[in-house]
Parts: structure tokens; sequence; C-alpha cells
């Protein structure tokens, strides 16, 4: 039952000695070798190299040195963090062999901590979906109902975590590659500032708006993983010099007083009503716990998806114009004449469907005479969604809303598009506008459908930019007041 | 609306080979996205400053020294290309 811990207790029993991390780790990764046929969160199980982390974390562990809370606790990557000498895919056919020559920042600080890494995890292709169903191996499904997606990008990792697969797993977050599949798989999920995590070493999406943050089974397991990977790095220019708090000390605080605010754009047309209902419940248990509850209004969220739409390709298409299959990535299987017919079928063969359309988007929004009209335009309604979000701030301390409009949907129901796939995000592109931290906690199940299987509810929490320390105490005074957090899956 | 000529355009730009049938599905599909965030329209922006990014910094510089993230013989054993004199060869850039 070991690789059913939290790192808290996983820390604990190993500096106590009840466990090895080798017996850990074997847990765990017998438990992500007999799953992993049924969901397909993994795409790359590292078992060799993480036996050697384990045995050297073992000795660290018994000379009592450097011994940190994530010390031969293992962990699971999605695949867009680079991994010295581990494949390292993006989920897409022109990565499938690529081996990085370097780790990313967040790796070498995990590294230094004494992580167990377990493997790499399955995500959209490029990290541009929602429920990870454009990767090129295949989708990974919710372990709460096989039928339904994972959500995505990081669809394996929110997977793997809410599985016992792995004891914690990173992910980025770019409009909601975090936060979403976390929620419709029931796990915590925590997107950071921009900034407060490097992203040295972790593929490029859209670089403005990428982020980096952890999945894990409690509000204290995150606050423990953000604590070893936060900071300014000399590798990433866009990360401030913000000092670290003690983020465990905001874990179990009481939030008497605490104002939150319900922003009135975030519920009623096009949110679910079970999903309203399990947010609502959650606001009332704040309210018993001595919180104040009011309304805001951010008014030009509706305008947040459009936003991204327009800002986002554009930068994803000057970020992945590098990829030409020759210094790296795959080279085309069909005969080529010159260099250029050698670019068109490299990035042809190589990139699935919804990276295409974003490129096109992306040079169509960036060509001469558009410009002004779609990119300069985005840009501009971006400070107004952001404008928002600071006079939202100077009312109350946090904002809490429904993560997705909707639980886990239907694997197919939305792949073919895109449109629909875009607006499963409207809850959680607005605050990747801002930069601002925020959450999601379990906080829920909807009833059942016809199957009867439940579905899992996250409640998203936001704060002003660099408040993960208060973000954490409202959310983890929730997951004591209730009990969501400890339901798992039957797999 | 973006036509299917309009699209094989823009992919040539982006250096992406798409077949008829293709540029035809994206045109469609294209088109509904462009659509969509045509409501950008209907929001007055007179006298908004541009976001390009949210931190508010400001000329970041370092030191310009090189520092090494890996060694010439790892970066060549990333390609798929054949390696001549430590270079990876391609095809040729000009053809007649």
């Amino acid at each position: 039952m070991l690789h059913k811990l939290t790192i808290a207790s996983a820390a604990e029993g190993l500096k106590a000695g009840k466990f090895s991390s080798v017996e850990l780790t074997k847990a765990v990764l017998e438990r992500a070798r007999a799953v992993n046929p049924k969901l397909n969160a993994y795409v790359t199980i590292t078992e060799e190299k993480a036996l050697e982390q384990a045995k050297a974390a073992d000795v660290r562990l018994s000379a009592g040195k450097n011994v940190t809370p994530l010390t031969g606790v293992p962990g699971g990557l999605k695949d867009i963090f680079n991994t010295k000498g581990v494949r390292s895919t993006c989920c897409s056919p022109i990565l499938k062999n690529f081996v990085p020559p370097y780790d990313a920042t967040v790796v070498s600080k995990l590294n230094d901590a004494g992580m167990v890494l377990t493997g790499k995890l399955n995500m959209d292709e490029f990290a541009c979906g929602g429920s990870t169903e454009h990767s090129c191996f295949g989708v990974t499904k919710n372990p709460w109902n096989q039928e339904k997606v994972a959500g995505g990008s990081s669809g394996g990792s929110a997977a793997a975590v809410a599985a016992d697969m792995a004891v914690y797993t990173l992910g980025t977050d770019t409009g909601g590659s975090i936060r979403q599949p976390a929620s419709l798989c029931g796990v915590v999920g925590l997107k950071v500032t921009y900034g407060r995590v490097s992203r040295s070493g972790v593929t490029a999406m859209a670089s403005s708006w990428d982020t980096i943050g952890p999945f894990t089974k409690t509000v204290a397991d995150a606050a423990i993983v953000l604590q070893a990977i936060a900071g300014a790095d000399p590798r990433d220019s866009t990360t401030p010099n913000v000092s670290v708090p003690d983020y465990s000390k905001s874990i179990g605080q009481p939030v008497k007083g605490l104002k939150i605010g319900v922003p009135k754009e975030y519920f009623g047309k096009g949110i679910e009503p079970e999903t309203e209902k399990v947010i609502r419940d959650a606001l009332k248990e704040y309210e018993k716990m001595g919180a104040v509850i009011k309304e805001v209004s951010l008014p030009y969220t509706k305008y947040a998806v459009a936003v991204y739409y327009v800002a986002m390709p554009a930068e994803l298409s000057a970020n992945l114009a590098r990829f030409d299959g020759i210094r790296y990535g795959a080279k085309p299987q069909g005969k080529v004449d010159s260099l250029v017919d050698y670019y068109y079928q490299a990035r042809s063969e190589g990139f699935g469907d919804e990276i295409k359309r974003r490129i096109m988007i992306g040079t169509y929004v960036l060509s001469a005479g558009y410009y002004d009209a779609y990119y300069r335009k985005a840009q501009k309604v971006r400070t107004l969604i952001r404008q928002d979000f600071d006079n939202a701030f100077k009312e109350v301390d946090v904002l809490v809303t429904p993560v997705s409009p909707f639980p886990a949907f239907a694997i197919g129901e939305k792949k073919d598009d895109p449109l629909a796939m875009y607006l499963a995000d409207a809850l959680t592109i607005p605050i990747n506008c801002a930069g601002v931290p925020a959450i999601s906690v379990p906080a829920g199940f909807t009833s059942g459908g016809a199957d009867g299987k439940k579905l899992p509810v996250g409640m998203q929490i936001i704060g002003p930019q660099f408040s993960e320390d208060m973000i954490f105490k409202a959310a983890s005074a929730f997951e004591n007041a209730t009990q969501w957090h400890t339901l798992r899956p039957e797999l | 609306m973006l036509n299917a000529e309009q699209v094989q355009h823009i992919a040539k730009l982006a250096r992406l080979g798409l077949s008829k049938e293709e540029g035809e599905k994206f045109a469609k599909q294209l088109s509904d996205i462009m659509a969509y965030v045509d409501m950008l329209n209907e929001v007055n922006v007179d006298n908004v400053e541009p976001t390009s990014q949210v931190t508010g910094l400001e000329n970041v510089t370092r030191e310009d020294s090189v520092s090494r993230f890996s060694t010439k013989e790892e970066l060549l054993a990333c390609t798929e290309l054949p390696v001549e004199r430590e270079q990876v060869k391609v095809k040729p850039v000009i053809t007649f």
C-alpha cells in the first residue's frame, strides 16, 4: 500500500526508517506498470533510473545529511520537461526519439532535492489541447471513468497522481493545462505566478504564458514541491527576483476574516449545474469557517479565450519554427530534393493537426497587414483583463470559481471541433492572461451519469501575483474541512 | 473567412506541407476560429497599452560570458542526419 502515500507521509516514513526509498519506489513502479495499460498515463517508465536514484536516496537518508521532504520520494514529469539521457518527446512525432543532452532547471533542482524519477507522462502534443487526445501516444483515460478524458494538456500527470502511479508529478499550465486535468481527475494542481518557476529546459509553447507547477494528493504536498522548484534562475530572464517564502507555514492557517470574491462571470450561463452547485457548497463551507464572501465582477472575462487564441498561437508559431528535423528531431520519411522540401516534409510529418492549426493561426495574425488588427489588439485586451484582476484584488484577498465549466467529457466528443475544445478553458485562460497564481482542489463530485460513475469537480482559488502562500492557506483550510481529497478511484 | 488557397499560402509561409484535403479541412476550422476571435473588435482599446509580459520586468541583462550546457559530441548525437567533419549534412540549399 506504499504507493498510496502522500509526499508528507512518505517523507515521514523514510525519515523514521519504516521503509526504504527502494521499497517505496518498487511499490509505486509496480502500481504504475499494473494500471498504465488501462489509463495510458506514462509514455516512458524509467524503472532502472528510478531504482538507481532510490538507492542513492537511501544512502542520503541513512546519513541524515541534505535530506529534504522529496528525498527518495518517487515522482513523474510531463514529457515536456527535458531530462538528460531520458527520451523527452512532447508527445509529438517530430520529437519521438529525442533524448535531450541536458536537464531543465526544475529537473536539476528536483535531482538536488533527491527526486526519484518514475517516468515521463502523456500530454497533448506540445501542450496544445484540453484532453490529451492530441498525443502521438494515444489518449490518457480518466481514472474515474475510462470512457472519459483525463483533461489536458497535462492529462498523464493528473491521471498518474489520481491513480497512485506517482506520489507527485509536474506539469505545465499555459491556459489551464494543470488546473483543468487536476479538476477532471480529482487531484490538487497548482498554476504558479508567471515567472515563479524557471522555464529553462521546458519546451516552450507560448513564452509569455507558460508556467510550471505540481500535481499532488494534498495542498501541503503542493507546497513542498513548490518550495523545491520556485525562485529566480539566471537561465530564465523572466523569473523576477522575488523572495520565496516558507510555504509550509501557510498550511493549516485559519481563514477567519479572509475576503473571498465570487466573480459573477464565472457562474450561470455555460456552467453545468452540478459543477456550479459543488462550488456554491464549497463557498458555504468557507462561510462556516468565518470567511467573508463577496460578489465581484470581472467584466472582460468573456474576451479571454479570444485574446488567448490570437496571442498564444502567435508565440507558439515563433517557438515551433525551430523544429526543422535537422539538428535534432525526426527526419522525414518521404523523398526530398532540396532543403526547403525537407522543411515542408519534416514539419508536415512531424506535427499533428492541432499544432498545424495553431502554427497557421499564429503565422496569419503576425503577418503584414494583420498584426495590428489581431495581435496588437489582443495584447491590448489582455491589458484590460489584467486590470479586471487588479481591481478585484483591491476588494478581496482571493477569488473562488469553478475550474472547468463541466466535468470530464467523453473521449472523441470534442476532438475534431477545435473551438468547442478551446471553450473548455474559458474559466482558466483569464488567469494566465493576468499571470496570477491559482490552484485546483477537489471540491466534490457529480451525481454520476447513466453508468452511475461519479466524476470529480475542482474548485479554483485565484490570488494576486506571488500570493501562492495565501492560496495554500485558503486551499488547505478547505481540505481540512472536507474529505474530497481522500477519495480515490477504483481501478 | 479563409479559403483553401489562402490556407495553402499561410502553410507555405510556415513551412508546413499540406495536402489538398488538409487545406480544405483547415480552411473551415481556421475560419471558425477567426470568426470567434473577431469579438475582440467590439472592445474599445483607445489609450490602452498592449501587454507583452505580466510581471513588469525591465531590461534584464546578464554578463556576456559563455557557459556550456552540453558538449559538442552530445549535441551532434541529437541529429538523425549524417554528420561530417562535425557538421550536420543537409540537402542542397539551392536547386536548379
